[in-house]
């Protein structure tokens, strides 16, 4: 059984001018201590599928229809003191910016300990030992002394330290991070993914690691979901999606990894860019940037389908009822 | 820290010199004070004997020196008009106006925070929307028709609370009376500090209100709330007292305000405190008593600033570090 199952789940925003589909239909897994890198142009859908795991979509974001399983048990409908029980005890979550996220008028260990009491038995001093523990593990100096230190004392990269010591302080079998270190100097973004790695991998904790920097899902997941215009276009082991994508919007986007890399949004062979909510076409939203595309995709809403290979599948039409395609 | 301390006292003596002089011009130039002291009949020798006496033949920098120096002992003449020193009137009404600003700013406290959080936190309810319109009366009616529309409620048509007055004062040592210790005291300060809170009241109100929602949004409360911190503990700890420093400096202000305001609702229930005096004293030109209320009041602003400044300090940690220091 899969650590945390997605199940064809729809996030829509109900506005003045109709609803706005934002998350159609997406299903996917993640296994206990699996990295699954989450990719995709800007206003893919990324963020609010993870809002949407914690229970925390901010209204009018709805979810309209699927399930969210934890461990086999449905999370998403509970009521509200349920889901909080499991937002930092059981899924853990680290957010982009660390200048922003700690609170400016609270000491780290303050925090640290507020979290760990708010989600075990342990006493105040025992959670303070706990988090001069955490503290060490995400390699802060002289975490005894520092612990008493308030956010503004620390650099960017401290502070994502500190923000990961946070996430983890509970031990939660699943951390969201949504783009951890978009926010980062670029000398210290590696040194963050890689705790963040080693941390989860001591810890058995699975990942679901949101980002565009198709640098780092490469170096740090086992599976790729590419998203694309509120949908999954694509789901496979890193090796076989880096290597042989085969959904043609993943295709483009790894021929354009370097223009990506260089904090590029525009993918260099795909021409066009990704449609907004309002303007999604009929079919496969994929279907005017295509350069495969035939009738059939400009009609019907391709599935999620195998591509001959068994782990890789993708949302694609050339598919279609070929298990030997490949 | 003790150095922005030191640099706001001197900030402080600065305003209350600059007050100062501005009551000495007021004092000195606003009519003759010779004439507003001798009677009709004086002769020049008369009138020129009693500026050598009081000094204005002396330079204006040496009257102004003995000026402060007189106020800072106290004294700010006699004045024109009940032939007693100023001092005394103002040590009379002191303990009047400082209760009824006390309670005003207890009550705008007490009710403006729990309903800014209130309304901040839950939006689109139908009370907070009553709250929310009732507080605009607070607002936009002026001082004194609320204290009349009270006064003609409670005191004409249901004949509750009175309408002038203190009520029975016990005297506490020296010169303080205090109302608080008699039940006719009390009943009397109901109306006046209602009246006199509602437009600080609703300022509070709708400072706590705005800042709530704007913390709310903040990165931190998210993180808070992803981590399964309780609402409790979310709205407030962390999001109220990020609200803190702002209202920290709106009230401090309003009460300040309300001293100054307190002139019309003083005047309206006929309370015995400064404002009444002063407001008698603008009638009558009795320029000492004006002049001494000007620093008062002045000084009052200031201890506020210099005790909002402080609090500062209390809730922001990043003012208490001098240098920041930085690893990483
Ligand atoms: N309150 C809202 N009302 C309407 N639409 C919204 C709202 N919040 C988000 N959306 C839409 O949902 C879509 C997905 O947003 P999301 O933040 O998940 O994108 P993302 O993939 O995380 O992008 P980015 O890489 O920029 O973070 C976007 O098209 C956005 O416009
Ligand atoms: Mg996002």
């Amino acid at each position: 059984m899969a650590l945390l199952e997605v199940d064809r789940l729809r996030i829509e925003f109900p506005t003045r001018r109709g609803v706005l589909v934002a998350v159609d239909d997406i299903s996917f897994s993640i296994d206990q201590g699996e990295v699954l890198g989450v990719v995709g142009e800007s206003g893919a859908g990324k963020s609010i599928t993870g809002a949407a795991i914690i229970g925390l979509l901010e209204p009018p974001g709805q979810i309209a229809h699927g399930t969210i399983r934890l461990q086999g048990q449905q999370i998403n409908g509970l009521p509200n003191e349920a889901m909080r029980r499991i937002r930092g005890a059981k899924i853990g979550v680290i957010f982009q910016d660390p200048l922003t996220s700690l609170n400016p008028l609270y000491t780290i260990g303050r925090q640290l300990v507020q979290t760990i009491t708010t989600h075990t038995d342990l006493t105040t001093s025992q959670a303070r030992d706990r988090a001069i523990d955490l503290l060490n593990e995400v390699g802060i100096p002289a975490a005894k002394r520092r612990i008493d230190s308030y956010p503004h004392e620390f650099s960017g990269g401290m502070r994502q330290r500190v923000v990961i010591a946070l996430a983890l302080c509970a031990k939660p079998g699943l951390i969201i991070a949504d783009e951890p270190t978009t926010a980062l100097d670029v000398s210290i973004q590696a040194q963050i993914i890689s705790l963040l790695r080693r941390l989860c991998q001591e810890h058995r904790t699975a990942i679901m690691l949101i980002t565009h920097d198709m640098g780092v899902i490469a170096e740090t997941a086992d599976r790729v979901a590419v998203m694309y215009a509120g949908r999954i276009a694509e789901i496979g082991p890193l090796r076989d999606v880096v290597k042989n994508p085969k959904h043609p919007y993943t295709v483009g986007l790894m021929d354009s990894i370097p223009v990506i890399e260089e904090e590029n949004d525009e993918l260099a062979h795909i021409k066009g860019a990704m449609p907004g909510l309002q303007e999604i076409p009929l079919g496969c939203s994929f279907n005017p940037r295509c350069p495969d595309a035939f009738d059939q995709c400009r009609r019907e809403r391709p599935d999620l389908m195998p591509t001959g290979n068994p782990n890789q599948v993708a949302a694609c039409w050339k598919y279609d009822g070929t298990t030997n395609n490949d | 820290m003790v150095l922005y301390v030191l640099k706001r006292v001197l900030q402080a003596a600065g305003v209350m010199l600059f007050v100062a002089f501005i009551s000495f011009v007021l004092f000195n130039y606003v009519g003759d004070p010779v004439n507003n002291m001798v009677g009709q009949e004086a002769t020049i020798e008369d009138r020129e004997a009693l500026r050598e006496r009081l000094g204005l033949n002396d330079p204006v920098v040496v009257q102004f020196s003995r000026f402060v120096a007189h106020a800072l002992e106290g004294h700010f003449g006699i004045s024109y008009r009940l032939q007693r020193p100023v001092k005394d009137l103002i040590a009379e009404r002191l303990p009047a106006t400082l209760e009824l600003v006390f309670s005003s700013a207890i009550l705008a406290l007490a009710l403006g925070i729990p309903l800014g959080i209130y309304t901040g936190l839950h939006r689109d309810t139908w009370l907070s929307r009553l709250i929310l319109s009732s507080s605009l009366a607070g607002v936009s009616l002026p001082t004194f028709v609320i204290g009349i529309l009270l006064i003609y409620v409670f005191s004409v048509s249901l004949n509750l609370l009175p309408s002038y007055g203190r009520g029975e004062v016990v005297q506490i040592t020296g010169s303080w009376s205090t109302g608080f210790l008699t039940v006719s005291g009390w009943k009397a300060i109901i109306l006046p500090s209602i009246t006199l809170c509602l437009y600080q009241l609703t300022l509070i109100l709708r400072i706590v209100r705005a800042e709530m929602m704007e913390v709310l949004l903040t990165d931190y409360i998210k993180f808070a709330r992803a981590r399964g911190l309780t609402d409790r503990a979310i709205n407030f700890g962390h999001a109220l007292k990020n609200t803190l420093v702002p209202v920290i400096t709106v009230t401090g202000l309003q009460i300040g305000s309300l001293i100054a305001f307190s002139i019309i609702t003083e005047t309206v229930f006929q309370w015995p405190g400064m404002g009444f005096l002063f407001i008698q004293a603008v009638h009558f030109a009795d320029v000492p008593i004006m002049a001494a209320y000007m620093v008062l009041v002045a000084l009052f602003f200031v201890i506020i600033n210099l005790i909002v400044d402080l609090l500062y300090f209390v809730v922001d940690p990043r003012l208490r570090i001098e240098r920041t220091v930085t690893i990483g």
